[in-house]
């Protein structure tokens, strides 16, 4: 059952909350041993939250509009009292003293949390490889990596263990896991989902979306979670249309463009082929495709990671073993903060707490990081002149299908290379989603990149409608 | 060189084996962009120890990022100005009044060691009292 369905059999009285999490559950105990996308299962709290809204229900009151529906949520997502682990050491023991905005508005739409998700230590990797309690596995196949930083949570959906997950975009970290998986996953316009309660990574790149099975789904989840919020700063102000109102308008006349360098150099072939067949789906339907150029989108992943390992070398810096997680003692308050975060952190964050510290350091401050900053602003007016011309773009959103576990750890810049296709909308603020088209030629699935200027998620998600049903 | 902001004179400055970049000295293609030295130093403004395999693996990792990154040099950038942020906001201002807060209980609860309402860690500056 879809999380639209789920919610309209709940708030119906067709069927229980409790028996829904229950199945999933069961699900969950069946079938996590071999996948590992959740850090931690809250049975106990799913199923007493599943009969506050069997008894809203018989009640006479309605739960909301995700009534019943099981949420996986990714372990960077503060919950209060239930621990959130960022899959990193050096938040051991530590349970939030507070619930993450997106927690809240989950919970008052009648969703149901049953666990946290596995994902790259910190948000910083693309195979969640990088998780300190061991990697998450593919549920297409098992030898592949699901993709990451949230990879746990793209797993949890593909593998049934629930029809909605919420993950974090900051280079491509939902929609490249989504890809993989073969499942839908949305990176929503910079500031149109609070990010309160989302341990920072990168904060003027961070953005929470959902994973769902449908396009459906995902348009219902981002109408419960998008709008403003107070203690977001960074939040848009104004309120935007329900995304699932427009679903069904189609894509006759919008102008769609493939995006030319994110769809050429570097894209396996079988991948190429279905962004293809998705872009004469599109004109079927009535889009007027043409090739669109947005030249200095080559240079975006030089920009993100120095830009990205920057603010992470700023926001990474509170984990001191001073108030909260990891404390391994030192004689001096600076040799205990040195031992705590030598012990808490793993390799890719060391890493990237290294590139980010040296980029931002004295005498190479302008030479990295002011002009990774210009090169963001290149980016955008480029982008800004496409606009111009297209409604839409599309590329593919990966540019392989599921690599091996273990292929690419030993090589980190190999591994960046998998965010090629994604990170130029997280510079630009852009929306973004992926959806699955097909299969390569491996068996495995194909992510098409959908991307849309600021706010344009409504046109983007009709396009994502139009795929969905040509398949 | 100015020490990061945040980890002030922790730790001793070691001799450089490059000008800054950006200075007088260029690198050539396939030359070193950061030397083992600097990134024992940035380590340590990060307050992160380092083994001795994990520097040497490091620095390889961080001279291969950097001259990927170096690709940006050939672009003319003079006349950009940053972008620091993808949404235009400056100075958002809430109503200065007291709010909801986090509960004080809760939150010391969670410190690794806490005393009296407070957090509690070993001496800052020289000998403990």
């Amino acid at each position: 059952m879809t999380a639209v369905e789920i919610a309209a059999a709940v708030r119906s009285g067709q069927r229980s909350a409790r028996s829904v999490v229950d199945e999933h559950l069961d699900v969950i105990a069946g079938g996590d041993a071999d996948i590992h996308a959740f850090n931690l299962v809250a049975a106990a709290q799913a199923r007493a939250r599943a009969d506050e809204i069997d008894g809203a229900v018989a009640a006479g009151s309605d739960p909301g509009p995700l009534a019943g529906v099981p949420v996986a949520l990714k372990d960077n997502l503060c919950t209060r009292g239930l621990a959130t682990t960022c899959s990193s050491r050096i938040l051991e023991g530590w349970a939030p003293p507070y619930d993450a905005t997106v927690v809240e508005q989950l919970h008052n739409a009648g969703a149901v949390v049953v666990g946290k998700t596995n994902m790259d230590e910190f948000a910083m990797g693309s195979s969640t490889e990088n998780s300190a309690f061991g990697p998450t596995r593919n549920p297409r196949d098992t030898s592949r990596v699901p993709g990451g930083s949230s990879g746990g949570s793209a797993a949890a959906v593909a593998a049934g263990f629930a029809p909605v997950a919420l993950g974090s975009d900051t280079g491509g970290s939902i929609r490249q896991p989504a890809a993989l998986c073969g499942v839908v996953g949305v990176k929503p316009t910079y500031g149109l989902v609070s990010r309160y309660g989302l341990v920072a990574f990168a904060s003027s790149l961070d953005q929470i979306g959902p994973f769902t099975t449908t396009v459906a789904d995902a348009a219902a989840v981002l109408d419960v979670i998008g709008g403003p919020d107070a203690r977001d700063s960074t939040s848009i102000s104004d309120s935007q249309p329900p995304v699932s109102d427009t679903l069904a308008d189609g894509v006759d006349g919008l102008r769609v463009g493939v995006l030319a360098e994110l769809s050429g150099n570097g894209i396996a072939p079988d991948v190429a082929a279905r962004l293809q067949a998705a872009v004469g789906a599109l004109e079927s339907a009535g889009a007027r495709v043409a090739e669109a150029s947005v030249p200095a989108a080559v240079y975006g992943l030089s920009a993100y990671y120095l830009i990205a390992p920057a603010e992470a070398s700023s926001n990474l810096a509170r984990y001191d073993g001073v108030r909260y997680g990891l404390r391994v003692d030192g004689s001096s308050t600076p040799d205990m903060n040195t031992a705590t975060r030598s012990a808490g952190f793993g390799d890719e964050v060391k890493r990237r707490i290294m590139i980010g510290t040296y980029a931002l350091s004295a005498g190479y401050y302008d030479a990295y990081y002011g002009k990774a900053q210009k090169v963001r602003t290149l980016i955008i007016n480029d982008f800004a002149s496409v606009w111009e011309q297209f409604d839409l773009l599309v590329s593919p959103t990966s540019p392989t299908t599921a690599f091996s576990l273990g292929e690419r750890t030993a090589d980190p810049m190999a591994m960046y290379m998998s965010d090629v296709c994604t990170v130029p909308v997280n510079l630009t603020g852009q929306a973004a989603m992926s959806v699955p088209y097909g299969v390569g030629d491996d068996g495995l699935p194909v992510g098409v990149q959908i991307m849309a200027p600021a706010l344009g998620e409504p046109v983007m998600f009709r396009a994502a409608a139009v795929l969905e049903a040509s398949l | 060189m100015r020490p990061h902001p945040g980890n002030v004179g922790h730790a001793a400055t070691p001799a450089r084996e490059t000008d800054n970049w950006g200075g007088t000295i260029r690198f050539g293609m396939g030359q070193q962009r950061i030397t083992r030295a600097e990134c024992a130093h940035v380590a340590a403004l990060a307050r992160l120890e380092l083994t001795d395999e994990e520097l040497d693996r490091f620095t390889g990792q961080l001279d291969e990022l950097l001259d990927h990154v170096a690709e940006v040099e050939a672009l003319d950038l003079e006349a950009l100005p940053p972008t620091m942020h993808a949404l235009p906001i400056a100075n958002l201002l809430r109503p200065d009044t007291p709010g909801e807060v986090l509960d004080r209980d809760e939150v010391m609860a969670q410190a690794p060691f806490a005393e009296d309402g407070q957090f509690r860690v070993p001496p800052v500056l020289g000998e403990a009292p």
